[in-house]
């Protein structure tokens, strides 16, 4: 018999992977789950995990009581917005960095990641302030303009690290052929960066889409996106876990489904540079 | 037409200056070669006339017109890179065509043009597959290719053989050199290849840390090079150097013998010494020698013989081949 062994090694690796795999989408699954429940069984002890009487209860209220769609739409503007805004500002600003880098290069880089570590709640109180005096709370204006500005250096160090990549000889081979710099942007080196632009741009998307701190912080109705809708299902009394789940389901579904299309891409895109 | 002329040009990266103010004149079809060790400036040099390096202070002039200030893309120059450079998403038939396509000539013009180049460098077959789809020296080839149908007024090659295997690096030295005589367009090669600056060139320039020590034909400088540098660099294996006694006995610091100016005896000659290695070519044989106080002398003799580790030996060098050098490694004239 000529069956093949399977290494020791390899089963143990193949059975972690697994579990951590499980571990993690375990919360979303929970979630959905949940929101299939009444309200008794998603408190229920012993949790009830498949068992249990499946309602479109939840869904049913939730629609009834906010307007799924609006929410839906500003959280589709605000993130697409914000991220086809500072792909206009990261796209150059990149360019410069990787291809024609200064002494500060390194420098500003670093700069642009470190305002990432700041905790947001340290400066929401002068931003609150500056949109209250520029008439831009609770709209979508504003937060275009605030989620353009918090991903802002993830996009640069992405693209950063995507035209790095790109031999700069092949660049001025273009240059040498008589392209002048808009037909070597759009001839040579756009084509050539396609995979690194469309990575990131997706990752951004799902990053603004998902964040929560200032959209639910500088709006109340107008340009409320699906984080806020969320929100408005939890409530300091009663019950209300199927009704959030349900909520958080009908938020998550459309960048889930968006993410599950593009994972080749999203892949590629955050493991560049690693495996080479 | 194409004239360089470079007329006191400098450069410098922030304090260090890497070229001291430089002339350098190159005529309409010559084939000039930048030949000289790794980190000489010889790349920069060529970078600087292509308008791919600013430079510092000077002026490069094309064809009697400033050009130090044109950018690359209107200097009327084409390059071939060492890494090929080509576009990787293009096919090799939009690869040739880009520059065409820049100067917006006529599509029929451009299809006449990929042809003919294609037929030229025998790219023919492969003119609808990728770059990454070809060989390092079909790859050159297109390189090459992109250079040439646009008719520039010179082309530049920055080390474009040091990335093929040796038997196409030989090759491809002759398709060039056949290239230059059917075209007769001027030409500039930067290489460390001291064997194809040789080979290929009209004019060699050797250059050492940013200067220019010697200017002139392939023969000239193997035949009267100004010092013991050029003496080294010019010529295959490379000159011997002797000091000490045998300098003193002809009034010279240093003195320089090729090794295929020394003739080798197992009678009686000028010098004895003995065989430490020898390299059989068949045609050639170079023999190691170690002269007294541990001297060390290549030697080149006939092909077929039968000298081993520790043989005696007698070396001779011929009348009017030693080359005398002063202190600061300058040729003293007889």
């Amino acid at each position: 018999m000529t069956q093949k062994k399977i290494p020791y090694q390899k089963i143990v690796v193949t059975a972690f992977a697994w579990f951590i795999g499980v571990a993690i989408f375990f919360p979303i699954l929970w979630t959905f789950l949940t929101g299939f429940k009444t309200e008794a069984t998603a408190i229920a002890s012993p949790p009830v995990f498949l068992g249990f009487e499946w309602t479109l209860e939840n869904y049913k209220e939730v629609l009834d009581r906010a307007d799924y769609f609006r929410f839906f739409m500003n959280s589709v503007i605000i993130s697409v917005g914000s991220t086809v805004l500072g792909l206009l500002i990261a796209i150059p600003a990149a360019w410069a960095m990787a291809f024609v880098p200064g002494r500060q290069t390194k420098n500003i880089l670093m700069w642009m990641l470190s305002t990432k570590m700041l905790p947001p709640v340290g400066v929401l109180i002068p931003i609150y302030l500056l949109f209250r005096d520029f008439g831009v709370l609770d709209t979508r204006v504003g937060l275009v303009f605030v989620l353009t500005m918090i991903n802002l250096p993830i996009i640069v160090w992405m693209l950063y690290t995507y035209f790095r990549e790109i031999p700069g000889e092949i660049l001025e081979a273009a240059r040498m052929d008589g392209a002048p710099l808009l037909n070597e942007v759009v001839y040579v080196l756009t084509p050539m960066a396609v995979p690194g632009i469309a990575s990131t741009l997706l990752l951004n998307i799902i990053l603004a889409w998902n964040e929560a701190f200032w959209t639910i912080n500088l709006t109340t109705v107008d340009a409320a996106p699906l984080t806020a809708f969320i929100a408005s299902f939890s409530s300091p009394e009663g019950l209300f876990y199927a009704k959030l789940s349900a909520a958080s389901t009908m938020a998550i579904a459309p960048i889930l489904v968006m993410g599950w299309f593009c994972q080749k891409q999203l892949v590629r895109g955050l493991t560049f540079g690693a495996v080479k | 037409m194409g004239k360089i002329h470079l007329k006191n040009v400098t450069k410098s990266f922030g304090n260090l200056q890497v070229i001291p103010p430089m002339n350098l004149e190159i005529n309409e079809g010559e084939f000039v070669v930048f030949v000289g060790p790794s980190g000489c400036g010889k790349s920069t040099l060529l970078r600087m006339i292509a308008g791919l390096e600013d430079v510092t202070s000077g002026q490069v002039v094309i064809n009697d017109e400033d050009a130090t200030h044109v950018r690359p893309a209107r200097r009327g120059l084409a390059m071939v890179f060492q890494s090929y450079a080509l576009y990787p998403h293009m096919t090799v038939r939009k690869n040739i065509a880009f520059p065409l396509k820049m100067a917006k000539m006529s599509r029929e013009e451009v299809e006449k043009r990929v042809t003919d180049a294609a037929g030229i460098l025998n790219l023919t077959p492969y003119l609808d597959r990728r770059p990454g789809q070809l060989s390092g020296g079909q790859r050159q080839r297109v390189a090459i290719g992109r250079a040439i149908v646009r008719e520039p007024k010179a082309f530049l090659f920055d080390e474009p053989l040091s990335n093929l295997d040796a038997a196409l690096r030989v090759n491809m030295r002759l398709e060039i050199s056949r290239l230059h005589q059917s075209l007769g367009t001027t030409m500039i090669y930067v290489t460390h290849d001291q064997v194809e600056a040789m080979t290929m060139a009209d004019k060699i320039v050797v250059l050492r840390a940013g200067v220019v020590e010697q200017v002139g034909s392939p023969m000239e400088l193997y035949r009267n090079p100004v010092n013991m540098f050029v003496a080294g660099f010019i010529g295959s294996p490379k000159m011997n150097f002797l000091y000490g006694d045998f300098a003193a006995d002809r009034s010279a610091h240093a003195i320089g013998i090729r090794p295929e100016h020394l003739t080798l005896s197992t009678q009686s000659g000028a010098w004895k010494g003995s065989v430490g290695i020898a390299e059989h070519f068949g045609a050639d044989t170079f023999l190691h020698i170690t002269l007294k106080d541990d001297t060390l002398l290549t030697v080149r003799a006939e092909g077929e013989n039968n000298l081993k580790h520790g043989d005696a030996v007698y070396i001779t060098p011929m009348d009017g081949r030693i080359y005398r050098f002063d202190e600061n490694e300058i040729l003293l004239e007889d």
